[in-house]
């Protein structure tokens, strides 16, 4: 059985461990390797599914953890709304 | 806790990942050290493109050494790197920008590489979905092997290769302090300990002259804040690294679907401000949808900071420091390391192996600065 942690970049748990087996094991450098969380959703989805993973794995707790930077817009935007002239006029 | 090395890298980027894993491989011992993670600074934050067209030969010459070696590992190691090889498009403006241009062509074909001149017509044959009109363009030119690497999985390759030689690479390890004697190094001070060390290489990126500083050594670079942002999916739309010097701006798609792209914001000054801004989203749509109209329903996802580690002559700042015996520089590659890192890493183990310096490194030394020799400045450099 599969289970995924996150849906916007398709990773598997699996791949998760993986991954924190072979030294990756901040949130941070698992987003580098993985993509995790780099998806439409910015991580909202997966993060608090993967902390809990990765606490299992290093010991370390969640509220330990340092949280992966969060970087705007925070939603998606249409370029074409961002490009949008009205303030020039 | 007292460590030993031969070498001691201050840096885990794209340039102190290849050279732990170029110095391991000839069996020189190496201790890797980053305050924070691999890819932390600059090489995981850039565009990763893979650049032959410049303007001085030095950049040429070194791009397309690089770009073997990109090949070499992707092909002939068997490593994934991401290489994709889509051509690089500049695009040209104005009669001036054809005049330089067509001089940097001359001199590339002369060093033997594949570039040609693009007439307007031509440019949506090679990107579909360009206007060159939108985007104000008489012409460009192109280079089919130029490209785009992953600079995670380029640097976690050559890391992971680099520990497998017995390399040792410390994250979350800061320089605390570097001693030396008599014009030779003695020994790195770092958060995890004492390293006794005869040679440190200097590969900090924007963060270099505060390494260089802890050994009196003053170095030219300005840190500049450089923005960038990533859009959601889509299908492949096109191969191509697209650029203008004009304009400032570059973009491509990844492998993924994603269009990664960047461009200055007016009046920007030098500093470690890491904040990203709206004025940057804001120019980068607009000009972004006046060179590919079609992109203006793509989502933006997410936009962020890196550092332009910036000299007076946009060119990287390498080998041996005058006065002080074996502390070698890595640095100042002014928005350009990645794409030369495979052939720096190579050109400064012979020199630290070896003792052999080549053309390359001997015009590109700390000396320059203090010669006053360093007239010809490197026109090509965008974002």
């Amino acid at each position: 059985m599969t289970t995924i942690m996150c849906r916007c970049e398709d990773l598997t748990e699996e791949e998760i461990v993986e991954a924190i087996n072979e030294g990756y094991t901040t949130l941070e450098e698992l987003k580098r390797k993985l993509r995790l969380g780099m998806g439409p959703c910015q991580g909202r989805t997966c993060m608090p599914l993967v902390m809990r993973l990765l606490a299992k794995h290093t010991g370390v707790p969640p509220n330990e953890m340092e949280l992966p930077v969060t970087h705007p817009p925070v939603i998606p935007v249409p370029l074409g709304t961002l490009a949008s002239d009205d303030d020039e006029k | 806790m007292m460590m030993k090395s031969e070498v001691v890298i201050i840096g885990g980027g794209i340039n102190g990942c290849a050279l732990a894993y170029e110095l391991s491989l000839r069996d020189v011992s190496v201790i890797l050290v980053e305050k924070k993670y691999l890819t932390y600074g600059a090489t995981g934050r850039c565009g990763a493109g893979i650049r032959q067209q410049w303007s001085t030969r030095e950049n040429v010459e070194l791009a397309m050494d690089s770009v073997k070696i990109f090949e070499e590992l992707q092909h002939g190691n068997q490593w994934d790197i991401g290489l994709r090889q889509g051509g690089y498009l500049i695009v040209i403006h104005d009669e001036e920008e054809l005049g330089q241009m067509k001089k940097n062509v001359q001199m590339q074909q002369s060093l033997g590489l594949d570039v040609s001149l693009v007439e307007k017509d031509q440019i949506p044959q090679i990107v579909p979905s360009l206007d060159p009109s939108g985007m104000d363009a008489m012409g460009a030119t192109f280079c089919p092997s130029d490209g785009h690497a992953d600079p995670f999985k380029t640097t976690y390759a050559y890391a992971h290769a680099a520990r497998a030689q017995g390399a040792q690479l410390y994250t979350q390890t800061e320089v605390t302090d570097i001693r030396s004697q008599n014009g030779e190094i003695q020994e790195v001070k770092t958060t995890r300990g004492s390293i006794k060390t005869g040679i440190v290489i200097n590969a900090a990126g924007a963060w270099s002259q505060r390494i260089a500083s802890m050994l009196d050594v003053a170095v030219p670079n300005v840190p500049f804040r450089k923005e960038i942002l990533v859009t959601e999916r889509l299908q492949p739309l096109f191969e191509a690294m697209v650029i203008s010097f004009r304009d400032g701006i570059y973009f491509s798609q990844m492998e993924g679907g994603q269009i990664v792209g960047g461009i200055p914001i007016p009046h920007e000054q030098p500093g470690y401000l890491m904040e990203p801004t709206f004025t940057f989203l804001q120019h980068m749509s607009r000009t972004l949808t006046r060179y590919m109209p079609c992109l203006k329903h793509l989502n933006v996802l997410r936009q962020w900071t890196g550092f332009y580690d910036v000299t007076p002559d946009a060119l990287p700042i390498l080998g041996e420091t005058p006065g002080l015996n074996r502390f070698i520089q890595c640095h100042g590659f002014s928005g350009h390391g990645f794409m030369v890192a495979p052939m720096i890493a190579r050109l400064l183990s012979q020199l630290i192996i070896e003792e052999k310096s080549c053309p390359i490194l001997d015009r590109l030394g700390l000396h320059r600065f203090k010669d006053k020799d360093w007239k010809v400045q490197e026109r090509s450099v965008v974002g």
